[in-house]
């Protein structure tokens, strides 16, 4: 039954670092702009000079 | 000869309605050269997917002015302005009203493919600023707003913005302790969970002292850190002998903890240290909720933000710039078309046409001659003036309503809220209660009396009565917010439920800013004649003209051969052979005769080949539905109007608001914040409801202050609630909705108190374990919660707001 304290041990380690995790996803501003990026990462890089390319 | 065409030319780059196809590259029309020069610019770099990401996604130009940056060259104004500077790079945020679509996300954040001095530009498309980060040695600020100004988003300057960033850093903080409480929430439950399903025989004794512990150093961060600001809530009251809803929160908080590590640190107990940190989490997910806020709107503004940061000075007989908080009395400012009038001046130029619409709601603008005083916030229309300011900026007539004590009170708002009320005798008899409960076990057993007496305070902590009012009121303020009316923040719905009052300002108010009635008096108009006066009046921006070809709607617009136009005066144009004259008194009579003007409504003279045929006289119109509206109001409350103008309008008004209404008249903007101060001083709670400048006051010193604004993202003053016009129909709805909210909020406290009442049972008698206490306290406040939640939302959808 002993062995139950290291699998606790075990899990709280990733807990914390979830929870490091997170803070560190609130202090970098990942929750500042919960809108911009999802328009964002629809825009194709530089299609504009691929298709005069292709043009 | 006439011809009509069915399609409708529309420019390549706003959409707006092309007047003829004579501006076009590559079989691309445009409306204006404008609009043509920022598709050349577009082009020029390669940019024209533009255009492909949204459909006309350009800002239109024809409006355009041609705008001195000069100003944005002075070292103070950039020190204002920018973020942060280490003298190679500058980093500055830009706010963009016109922004509106994901074209524009691409375009600002492609800076760097027209100036490579600008490497990084970051759009938040919510609260619609661009961060702009530019070498110093390569760039200046002024080229960086010329660029943008270039591409159709000229930045609004406000030196106020800078103070937004603080509710960000508020709600980071909230962001962090919501994570380290439901860390510590999950975690503490799963060791608990040997506790609730009472494994002794399997779980030795050993595990369950390294499982408390475990609860011990995991609950310490929530107690410290997460339910901190709950601590200074209450301190805060209490400082100022007021017992708020934090009070019993905290007592309740530290009772948990301090009873939980006692029973822990001498093994007689498992403690209480899952709910701790439950009770905790819940309240901070209840203040995320709370936590609602329209960035892009300005609540707070201040006269500066109505006006230009920079002005034109004639200086030695040549034009600078010079920062408006430079600006002394005496100075010579230009006033060029659609700038604003920082200060009360006096005009030199000869003539001028001033639009006061910002300060009165009236758009029509006034023609002043020279020697007159023009107010400050007075908007020229037309060619540019000169004047001399008399005061200076803070000192003039509307400014000074900023000096009022309604602008430096700060609201002692929470006093009066529900919930404090309610806490306050909420605390006395908790206490009551857990004193009883410990005399009257303390001669038998000062253990259990112990026991009794922290159960009692534990249980009773009001997290169920500190989530309904969060959760109801945040949920109302989503729902107004779906019907185009923003309010400040939670709080004011409560406030404008207690109202008995509701004050209108006229025009702009009960009046529409862009429509009008318009009447003509004399020889009737035939189809022929009507289509000569709309087609002569179509090329005029005056807003008179611009009602006049709303409506008249002839069949045919004929051709404009010679066009003239007096400003604020009238227009002379010859139009399919025949001379169109229309105008004023002033016009046809020269500056003589000035006092033909009829009250309330301006007049149009109408000309054709030198017969004069009549007038047109335009009224403002009252909004569509007022006379319902008036009549929801009138019997529930006490309904006042007070107007700028005379009292021609006094018998309409009488036919909506009937004979109890107060109305009145020529009131001065000190009139109006003196009428609300005399009506709340009588112990009324007053709604005001205004629209321009001249209203600031009153509506600051108001109860709930709403301004009303076509446009929401408009200029608009300080005020509690921001309401587009379109939305003004609901205003018995809105105020219906926020009594409605008053009662949710009631009820779920009698929902809490009942829960309240099992746990006092246990608690009382000193059995609550704490398998009680961890199912109670989630599912009390969950279920009101979920109550509060269904019960706002359902009854929006019955009063017809969701």
């Amino acid at each position: 039954m002993e062995v139950i304290v290291i699998l606790i041990g075990a899990s709280l380690a990733v807990a914390i670092g979830f929870l490091i995790a997170f803070l560190w996803a609130v202090k970098s501003g990942q929750y500042d702009d919960k809108y911009t990026p999802s328009v964002r990462i629809l825009f194709d890089n530089d299609s504009s000079e691929e298709k005069s390319k292709t043009n | 000869m006439s011809q009509y065409t069915e399609i409708k030319l529309s420019c390549y780059h706003c959409g707006g309605d092309c007047s003829d196809d004579s501006i076009f590259i590559d079989d691309k029309l445009f409306c204006c050269n404008g609009c043509k020069t920022v598709y050349e610019i577009l082009q020029a770099n390669n940019m024209c997917d533009y255009y492909s990401i949204e459909e006309t996604p350009g800002i239109s130009k024809r409006n355009e002015i041609r705008r001195n940056f000069d100003f944005l060259d002075d070292p103070d104004l950039q020190n204002k302005l920018i973020d942060f500077t280490d003298g190679n790079w500058t980093k500055i945020t830009f706010f963009i009203p016109q922004m509106h679509c994901s074209s524009c996300i691409w375009i600002l954040e492609n800076l760097y493919k027209f100036n490579l001095a600008i490497p990084e530009s970051e759009v938040d498309f919510l609260k619609k600023t661009v961060s702009v980060k530019y070498s110093v040695k390569e760039t200046t600020l002024k080229d960086v707003v010329i660029l943008l100004d270039s591409l159709g988003y000229l930045p609004s300057f406000n030196f106020e913005e800078k103070t937004k960033s603080k509710s960000d850093e508020v709600l980071k903080k909230l962001y962090y302790k919501i994570g380290v409480a439901g860390f510590a929430f999950g975690n503490i439950m799963l060791l608990s969970f040997p506790e609730y399903l009472s494994l002794d025989d399997v779980v030795t004794d050993n595990i369950k002292n390294i499982f408390g512990t475990l609860n011990m150093l995991l609950a310490l961060p929530v107690f410290l850190y997460s339910a901190s600001e709950y601590y200074f809530s209450a301190w805060k009251g209490l400082k100022k002998k007021i017992i708020n809803i934090d009070v019993p929160i905290t007592l309740g908080i530290f009772v948990l903890f301090a009873r939980s590590y006692y029973e822990l640190i001498t093994v007689t107990g498992a403690g209480y240290l899952d709910s701790l940190a439950a009770l905790v989490f819940f309240l901070l997910i209840g203040k995320l909720f709370q936590y609602k806020t329209y960035d892009v709107l300005n609540f707070e503004r201040n006269y500066q933000s109505y006006f230009p940061i920079a002005v034109t000075i004639i200086k030695d007989s040549a034009e600078t710039t010079k920062p408006l908080d430079k600006l002394e009395a005496g100075d010579r400012i230009i006033i060029k078309n659609g700038e604003i009038v920082p200060a009360d001046s006096v005009l030199i130029s000869d003539s001028a046409n001033i639009d006061y619409s910002f300060v009165t709601g009236e758009s029509v603008p006034v023609y002043k001659t020279n020697g007159s005083i023009i107010y400050a916030g007075g908007k020229q229309v037309g060619k540019s003036i000169k004047v001399e300011t008399v005061k200076d900026v803070s000192q003039s007539y509307l400014t000074q309503l900023w000096n009022q004590d309604a602008f430096r009170k700060e609201y002692s708002s929470n006093i009066n809220m529900l919930v404090n009320i309610i806490s306050k005798y909420f605390t006395i008899i908790i206490l009551g209660i857990a004193s009883t409960a410990f005399i009257f076990w303390a001669p038998s057993d000062i253990h259990v009396a112990f026991n009794a007496f922290t159960a009692v305070l534990i249980i009773a902590c009001p997290c169920a009565l500190a989530l309904s009012t969060p959760f109801t009121l945040g949920n109302s303020l989503r729902i107004f917010g779906r019907n185009k009316f923003y309010v400040k923040n939670a709080d004011e719905i409560e406030r404008m439920a207690k109202v008995d009052s509701i004050v209108f300002d006229k025009t702009g108010t009960l009046t529409e800013t862009n429509s009008s009635d318009i009447n003509y008096i004399g020889e009737e108009l035939s189809d022929e004649r009507k289509s000569l006066i709309s087609s002569a009046a179509k090329d005029s921006s005056h807003p008179l003209s611009q009602s006049l070809v709303r409506a008249l709607l002839p069949a045919d617009h004929y051709p404009v051969e010679r066009f003239e136009e007096v400003f604020g005066k009238g227009i002379l144009a010859i139009v399919n052979g025949a001379e169109v004259k229309l105008g004023s008194d002033r016009f046809f009579n020269g500056a003589s005769k000035v006092n033909g003007d009829l009250p309330n409504s301006s007049k149009v003279n109408v000309e054709i080949n030198n017969e004069r045929l009549g007038y047109f006289e335009i009224k403002n119109k009252y909004r569509p539905n007022l006379k319902a509206i008036a009549a929801n109001l009138k019997s529930l409350y006490c309904i006042s109007v007070l107007s700028g103008d005379n009292a021609g309008e006094e018998n309409n008004l009488r036919n909506f608001f009937g004979d109890k209404a107060r109305l009145l008249f020529r009131q001065s903007p000190f009139d109006k914040l003196n009428y609300v101060k005399d009506l709340q001083s009588k112990n009324h709670k007053v709604l005001m409801i205004g629209d321009g400048l001249n209203d600031a006051g009153a509506l600051k010193q108001s109860d709930v202050g709403i301004s009303i604004s076509e446009n929401v993202n408009n200029f608009s003053p300080a005020c509690d609630g921001i309401m587009e016009s379109k939305s003004f129909n609901k205003l018995k709805d809105f105020v219906n909705f926020s009594r409605t909210s008053r009662k949710i909020i009631i009820l779920s406290f009698i929902i809490s108190f009942l829960y309240n009442l099992v746990g006092l049972f246990f608690a009382v008698q000193g059995l609550l374990s704490p398998v009680i206490a961890a199912i109670l306290m989630p599912i009390s406040s969950i279920s009101v919660v979920v109550f509060a939640t269904l019960s706002t939302n359902l009854t929006a959808k019955k009063q017809g707001l969701l």
